[in-house]
């Protein structure tokens, strides 16, 4: 950077809260034209929130967001189109009715006469943009019931159509195969040759590396450092991003695993997941881990009851339950804390007593009407134990922090003396303390001879916390590695289909 | 029916093509499938009664359906966005009246200054109903029955018992209601044209494609850059418009007037979109269906009458048809997403089979 051209896209001390989670702290960031910038953090660090500021989708509450030098206000995710900014979303965010051609030029749909949609002109240029992927989708087919990866492909297609000078990928090989991020990076190093910027953030470090120039960590929300990858190793890194030594952070006790609480043979759910078989012992944490779409959340979601199963069994203690009701599960002692805990964990217009009563209203009773009293004891009681910061029970659970909600979706699961506990992501987006306390406790609870089976994106969580660890790729599980054996690359090598792990019995 | 359901199981269809050849299908079927109703409505009271078939008595069922119709296109508008508008039969109450009111005071009034007033009122109501839902963010079926009571209200203070004769309308206007064109009652002939241009807006423009975006995933919609708030607004105020026409069409037809002008109206309307195959949670379906519904269920009120069915089961018969219409989408709907689920597992199954010999020949797919 001899010449003194101004960075394309900047953030000057920028910082944004969501209630009393703050996001971004005094962050700031300068992406210069013909680069391709990575952006590493653990989940929660903030990188989200980054991308979504500069994808104005969020204000930030204080700093400022440049283009070309010059301070710009975005006031919605179109002035930071008009500015050439394309983003392609962690989540895919498509119009499931609509066509694959409408969904990638939505709004910049090619002409004709009388402002008429061309519509060959459209369906001609999807079919060059997924040539330049190397995908074959069919551009009238609607984008209800692609894959998760077509899907991303389709986000990608999205993207790269805007033509924009700066692309931001959130994410965008989670569910990709290798041909296909290989391709896509091709695509990228194109675009990065003709000046465009690129903003790159990927949870499997050799991508960073292999892309990009420059990276910038992020930690809780705050910048950490911005550095050229050369002379730069993935252990430097991971140690930027965590910034303290793993095991501290997961403490692990050894356990004797006992007999097998849960045992799921053979399950299978037509199109999502096929011939699913493990068990998980008291005392035992077994983590589920594979890419997002491997199918891990739904062999859960089935476990539990909330869809059914097609084919296969599963026991509880020796005794088999029924398909598709949760009621039987929770009966025979079941436990699940579901992925998204706002639409799925917690009621969050009720109050954290009545939360956490939620799953006990037949204890709770005294005759056919509830007892406050109760009620409010249950509440009071788990609120301590685990350490809940909250000013008066009878307030809403959406005041709370993420990490507190979380705790008091555990909360109302563990009054249920459950055998075996299912946690789906268990510490998505809460901070590094909370997280912590959240690990302890998954512990502490193996250790009394509860069976935990933990689904975690998380690398660092499941490399720490894990007794075996199961992998699913693509609706199936495809390895089981032991604790004294897992390591990082074991295990995305299994999850993405490169299968050097062992199959499972 | 039979024959969508045994597609997806069908071995040896090419892959992705086959399954949107299915989807394609499903979607034609829902308008097809009211087109073989209606004919198999219309073949059988013919056969029991021939007078039915003949040339007036179809003429009188175009006429008869021509409002709801209308009605149906524009609230089509609005349902695809994911909303509804639950006060058009007071916006078609409140417009009657007031060219009743305009026509009985000047009988010399020119006819389109007040159809164009009609319009124009329409408009504001759906204006109001537009700012609720887009700007003051209440719930389009909450925002809507509030509308549907006020609107109704306003118009109950205005008209304060009188009532309009038709006897006190201009006979140019009252021919209109009743007068064909080229064969076709002319009322029928507007809900028509209104048809094909609106049809044509959403089939072919980007803010009629943006209408489906937004009622398909109203965040993504945000995200694409579509300015969503003003979509909405638009979507109120044309359907407001067309049931202004509405209004001066009924004027038109019936001559009395009152400020109970369509009362109930809006719930026949709601049920020719939904059996016209429009999605109540919307992205999905055309005006032509709702338009279709709207003929179908009135039709089945004139077949009964020609039947001689007791006119108080047309309700019943109108209810059961709702009801199964809404279970055929469900059904199809679930059918389709699991034929699109078992046909991408094979998909994956046969690339992990071809192995490297897949990934080469979706390349060469691509590059062709």
């Amino acid at each position: 950077m001899t010449e003194p051209i101004p960075p394309i896209l900047a953030l000057a001390g920028v910082s944004k809260s969501f209630g009393a989670v703050q996001a971004l702290r005094n962050v700031s960031f300068e992406l210069y034209a013909g680069e391709a910038h990575g952006l590493a953090g653990e989940n929660g660090a903030g990188k989200s929130t980054l991308v979504k500021i500069l994808a104005g989708v969020h204000r930030p509450d204080a700093g400022r967001l440049l283009v070309d030098g010059e301070p710009v206000d975005f006031t919605g995710p179109a002035d930071a189109q008009h500015a050439g900014v394309a983003v392609i979303y962690q989540e895919p965010t498509l119009f499931p009715d609509l066509s694959v051609a409408e969904n990638i030029f939505m709004s910049r749909q090619p002409r004709g006469r009388l402002r008429r949609i061309d519509r060959r002109a459209m369906h001609a240029q999807t079919t060059e943009l997924c040539a330049r992927l190397g995908v074959a989708l069919d551009p009238q087919r609607p984008a209800r019931g692609l894959s998760i990866a077509d899907q991303q492909l389709v986000e990608i297609a999205k993207a790269l159509s805007r033509d924009a000078r700066v692309l931001i990928m959130d994410e965008p090989t989670a569910a990709l195969s290798g041909a296909e991020v290989a391709r896509l990076f091709s695509v990228a190093r194109t675009l990065r040759e003709h000046g465009r910027a690129i903003l790159f953030i990927s949870h499997r470090l050799e991508e960073i590396f292999e892309l990009c120039g420059r990276v910038t960590t992020l930690r809780d929300g705050q910048w950490i450092a911005t550095e050229p990858t050369d002379g730069l190793t993935p252990d430097d890194l991971v140690r930027r991003m965590v910034g303290r030594d793993l095991d501290t952070l997961y403490p692990k006790q050894d356990t004797a695993a006992g007999d097998a609480a849960l045992k799921v043979s053979r399950l299978t759910r037509e199109g999502v997941f096929t011939d699913v078989s493990f068990e998980v012992r008291r005392g035992e944490i077994v983590a589920l881990a594979g890419l997002v779409g491997a199918g891990r959340s739904e062999v859960a979601r089935a476990v539990f009851g909330v869809d059914r199963w097609d084919a296969g069994a599963v026991e509880v203690g020796g005794r088999r339950i029924p398909p598709g009701s949760p009621t039987a599960a929770m009966a025979a002692g079941l436990a699940f804390v579901p992925e998204d805990r706002r639409q799925q964990g917690l009621v969050m217009d009720m109050s954290i007593e009545r939360n956490i009563a939620l799953t006990g209203l037949a204890s709770l009773r005294r005759g056919p009407v509830m007892s406050r009293a109760a009620e409010r004891a249950r509440a009071r009681d788990w609120a301590i134990r685990l350490q809940l910061k909250y000013s008066r029970l009878t307030d809403t659970v959406n005041v709370l922090s993420g990490g507190n909600q979380q705790k008091v979706v555990l909360a109302k699961w563990l009054a249920t003396d459950p055998s075996v506990l299912v946690v789906d992501e268990p510490t998505r987006g809460i901070d590094v303390a909370t997280k912590a306390e959240v690990h302890r406790l998954l512990s502490d609870l193996a250790a009394r001879g509860v069976a935990v089976l933990m689904i975690s994106s998380d690398l660092a969580e499941v490399l720490g916390m894990a007794d075996r660890v199961l992998v699913m790729h693509e609706g199936r599980l495809v390895a089981e590695i032991p604790r004294d054996r897992v390591t990082e690359e074991t295990l995305m090598a299994a999850a993405t289909g490169r299968g050097t792990g062992r199959s499972a019995a | 029916m039979t024959a969508t359901a045994t597609t997806p199981a069908g071995a040896g269809v090419p892959m992705r093509g086959g399954a949107r050849r299915l989807v394609d299908r499903v979607a034609r079927v829902r308008e097809l499938g009211i087109v073989v109703a209606l004919a198999a409505l219309f073949g059988i009271t013919g056969a029991i009664n021939p007078s039915f078939l003949s040339l007036q008595s179809l003429r009188d069922v175009l006429l008869n359906s021509a409002i709801v119709a209308l009605l149906a296109v524009g609230q089509t508008l609005v349902v695809v966005t994911r909303n509804i508008d639950l006060s058009v039969s007071s916006t078609v109450g409140l417009t009657a009246f007031g060219a009743g009111v305009v026509f009985a005071a000047h009988p010399g009034a020119p006819i389109p200054l007040v159809v164009l007033g009609c319009l124009a009122g329409g408009a504001a109501c759906g204006l109001v109903n537009g700012l609720l839902v887009g700007i003051g963010k209440v719930p389009a079926l909450v925002a809507t029955l509030g509308t549907l009571y006020a609107f109704r209200g306003i118009d109950f203070a205005w008209a304060g018992g009188r009532q309009v004769n038709a006897a006190d309308l201009p006979e140019s206007f009252l021919s209109l209601g009743t007068r064909s064109v080229l064969g076709l009652p002319l009322l029928a002939l507007v809900t028509l044209v209104v048809l094909l241009g609106v049809g044509w807006v959403l089939g072919n423009l980007r803010s009629g494609r943006e209408l489906y975006a937004i009622g398909s995933n109203p965040d993504a919609a945000r995200l694409a850059g579509i300015p969503v708030v003003r979509r909405i607004i638009a979507a109120f105020v044309a359907n407001g418009a067309l049931a202004g026409l509405a209004g001066a069409m009924w004027a038109a037809r019936f001559g009395t007037l009152d400020a109970t002008v369509a009362t109930g109206k809006e719930l026949d309307v709601v049920a020719a979109v939904v059996v016209g195959g429009v999605a109540i949670f919307g992205g999905s379906g055309t005006v032509y269906g709702a338009a279709l519904g709207a003929l179908l269920l009135s039709s089945i009120g004139s077949a009964l009458a020609v039947l001689q069915v007791d006119a108080l089961a047309q309700n019943a018969i109108n209810g059961a048809l709702l009801i199964a219409a809404i279970v055929l989408d469900r059904v199809l709907a679930l059918r389709v997403a699991a034929a699109l689920r078992r046909r991408r597992f094979r998909d994956r199954q046969e690339d992990r089979n071809g192995g490297e010999v897949g990934g080469t020949r979706k390349v060469e797919e691509a590059a062709r």
